[in-house]
């Protein structure tokens, strides 16, 4: 069998970066995209070393969303094809500060939802063409419930996964496998600030989980698992109930 | 920041210290954020205060673990400060290399391992850890990136290997790794009644085995043990391949009653660790040879909250079997015991370092439950023969040493402080130096 090719679009992310990890292990070709060169050369270094059969990079910025068609098209020009694309960026909007300010509000979301939405489109159509493959996102427990502590990352992560959900309705016939990558609490830059409790989980096991979905081609998928049950009962506490929480 | 940044391995509390986890190193990246003085941390494995700085700012490297470039033919390797032994050992292993000195446990980062200039079963034929860095990347706090090696910046890198974090941050690394052929270990446990009998198995060992290493029944009457010697199995059927797994086997969910380890149940520890492994002459896994705690996750919790003090000294032969009788004496007249009792004689192969700790002589590891003033007392009495003997104690291990001691340890401290970043400080480093926080 020949190598895969796995796209990773947000790779310095520290989840996605322990999920190329695991790919960089099975000997697997990589591209990578992101925002900085420096970054993106300590990657792909990195996973050479740790056995990745080849590394790629492109510099790329996800508010350029515009151009993801002629941006895919270059990514695909040096891949010559993927089998894998992950989306992995995401920033973690300050809530308190966006609801006074609107224009942090909207580009939070587009960062978080439109930017991904173009993504997955201009991948949906290349993958269905195709006639296969894999298409993954990160998105959150957070999108599954509006809370006044972060609805609007909540919000941008929800309407990502509504989309994942009808572009696998799609691609089903296309033999598109479509992941919704669901991590709870994660312990990485992106939150240093918080206190950590026993419901936070290394990126290492996160980004072990989102290699393991795609691997066997999960549909939705939560990390670490015992999210899913914690959030059978957050989404089930009637609304009534529900908007007098502080939560 | 998590709970664990704030205590080291035998226990010991910051005060007041913050802690900042850096993506990126390089040129421009935030690395000095918050108020200093600043202290690199890597696993936090150091059991005493050299891993601490109250009213500090922490810089863990745990984030900083990419690895550089690894030369699969000639064994050369270059890492982030914060790549784990762990790390590198499930790297290097399947492709036919091993770490050239590895201490006793592999959860330690390459740059804990570079600023403790750390030791091993092999120090006898490979000096330390230290002798095998071939370069280094230090970044200052002024902002400036130093190359330094035998040949660029020399006296930053021996002030460096050995150096606590003082003397900035470690970016990469540079290794030289040592090739086998299997992942298995030849070894021959010789039972011995004395330290004398110990001293002239491990000098008619030193020739022949690359490994050595003792347990001491210190309860027994005429500190019987266990002297280990190994090598590395070899094979002509070209190198294994297989998966390496580096997580411990179990762990200890939390603090034990202080009651867990008292004198009973450690005496019948070390005389049933004694039965077993006299004479077990056999093959291990490299993982139980070198790395049998490791097992153990978290095994310091079974001290309790108060923690635990390690002792390691090290003091010039022949005297020095007599020095190490008269600590286990002292230990033996205020009953308390140690769990686990080390001894290994170290060669005379010198490392670059100039606060490196290993010398040639015997040295002694002991651990002990923290009982407050009686245990320093106790941990006094010792400094004052290891001083006399012309020995020294281990920074990595130490939480309590005078600045007389250290002074005396330490005779080139004062050239060394000259290379210390202005920046930097440690808990250990005031205490030991007199300056105040």
């Amino acid at each position: 069998m020949s190598a895969r090719k796995i796209l990773i679009l947000g790779a310095t992310s520290a989840i996605a970066e322990q999920a190329a990890r695991c790919f960089a292990a099975e000997g697997a070709v990589l591209h990578l995209c992101a925002r900085s060169q420096v970054h993106l050369e300590q990657l792909a270094a990195d996973l050479r070393v740790r056995g990745a059969s080849a590394v790629t990079t492109s510099v790329f910025d996800a508010g350029g969303y515009v151009n993801a068609n002629q941006q895919l098209t270059d990514i695909l020009i040096q891949m010559g094809h993927a089998d894998v694309a992950l989306i992995a960026w995401g920033t973690l909007p300050d809530q308190k500060a966006c609801e006074q300010d609107l224009e942090k509000t909207l580009s939070e979301f587009v960062t978080n939802a439109t930017a991904v939405i173009a993504w997955l489109t201009v991948l949906a159509g290349y993958f269905e063409q195709r006639g296969g493959g894999v298409i993954a996102a990160i998105t959150s427990v957070a999108g599954m419930r509006g809370r006044q502590s972060n609805y609007v990352y909540g919000a941008a992560k929800g309407a990502v996964s509504l989309y994942l959900q009808g572009l696998r309705n799609r691609l089903y016939p296309a033999g598109v496998t479509v992941v919704d990558i669901r991590p709870g609490f994660v312990d990485t830059p992106m939150t240093q600030a918080f206190r950590k409790g026993l419901l936070w989980a290394s990126a290492q096991r996160v980004g072990q989980g989102i290699y393991r979905a795609i691997n066997r081609r999960r549909q939705v998928v939560y990390l670490p698992w015992f999210w899913r049950w914690i959030m059978l009962v957050i989404t089930r506490i009637p609304e009534s109930l529900f908007k007098r929480l502080k939560l | 920041m998590s709970a664990g940044d704030q205590e080291s391995w035998g226990r010991v509390r910051a005060e007041a210290q913050r802690c900042h986890v850096p993506r990126w190193a390089d040129k421009g990246a935030q690395v000095f954020v918050d108020d200093g003085p600043y202290l690199p941390r890597g696993r936090g494995r150091s059991y005493g205060d050299s891993c601490l700085v109250s009213h500090g700012t922490l810089i863990a490297t745990r984030a900083l673990d990419h690895f550089v470039e690894f030369d699969t033919e000639t064994g050369r390797l270059r890492a982030q400060a914060g790549v784990g032994l762990d790390a590198i050992l499930a790297l290097v292993m399947p492709r036919g290399w091993f770490l050239p000195v590895t201490p006793g446990t592999k959860f330690v980062s390459l740059g804990g391992a570079i600023a403790n200039d750390v030791h091993g079963k092999n120090h006898h034929v490979a000096g330390t850890f230290g002798r095998h860095v071939r370069r280094l990347s230090l970044l200052r706090s002024s902002g400036e990136s130093m190359i330094c090696s035998e040949g660029e910046n020399p006296e930053l890198y021996r002030a460096s290997i050995g150096g606590l974090g003082l003397t900035g941050l470690i970016q990469w690394a540079e290794i030289q790794l040592k090739p086998i052929s299997t992942y298995r270990i030849v070894q021959e446990a010789v039972p011995f009644s004395d330290l004398t009998e110990l001293v002239a198995l491990s000098e008619a060992a030193d020739q022949e085995w690359e490994y050595t290493v003792a347990w001491v029944d210190c309860f027994s009457r005429r500190r019987r043990g266990v002297f280990f010697r190994g090598r590395h199995l070899e094979s002509d059927a070209g190198h294994e391949t297989g998966e390496i797994r580096t997580e411990p086997r179990i762990s200890v969910p939390m603090d034990m009653p202080g009651i867990v380890l008292n004198r009973l149940s450690m005496k019948l520890f070390n005389a049933l660790y004694y039965r077993a492994e006299r004479g077990r002459n056999t093959t291990v896994d490299f993982d139980r040879f070198f790395y049998p705690l490791d097992a153990i996750g978290h095994w310091n919790r079974i001290y309790g909250r108060k923690g635990f003090y390690q002792y390691q000294c090290v003091v010039p032969l022949p005297e020095g079997t007599e020095v190490i009788e008269r600590i286990l004496q002292l230990a033996e007249e205020r009953r308390t015991g140690s769990f686990l009792s080390v001894v290994k004689v170290f060669g005379d192969i010198a490392s670059p370092g100039m606060m490196s700790f290993p010398r040639k002589g015997l040295t002694l590891a002991l651990d002990f439950p923290n009982r407050g003033q009686p245990t320093l007392d106790m941990l006094e009495r010792f400094d004052a023969l290891v001083r006399e003997a012309g020995g020294a104690v281990y920074p990595a291990k130490d939480a309590r040493m005078s600045r007389e001691s250290f002074v005396a340890y330490y005779p080139r401290w004062r050239e060394f402080a000259a290379h210390i970043d202005p920046a930097f400080s440690s808990d250990f480093w005031r205490r030991v130096t007199g300056v105040a926080q």
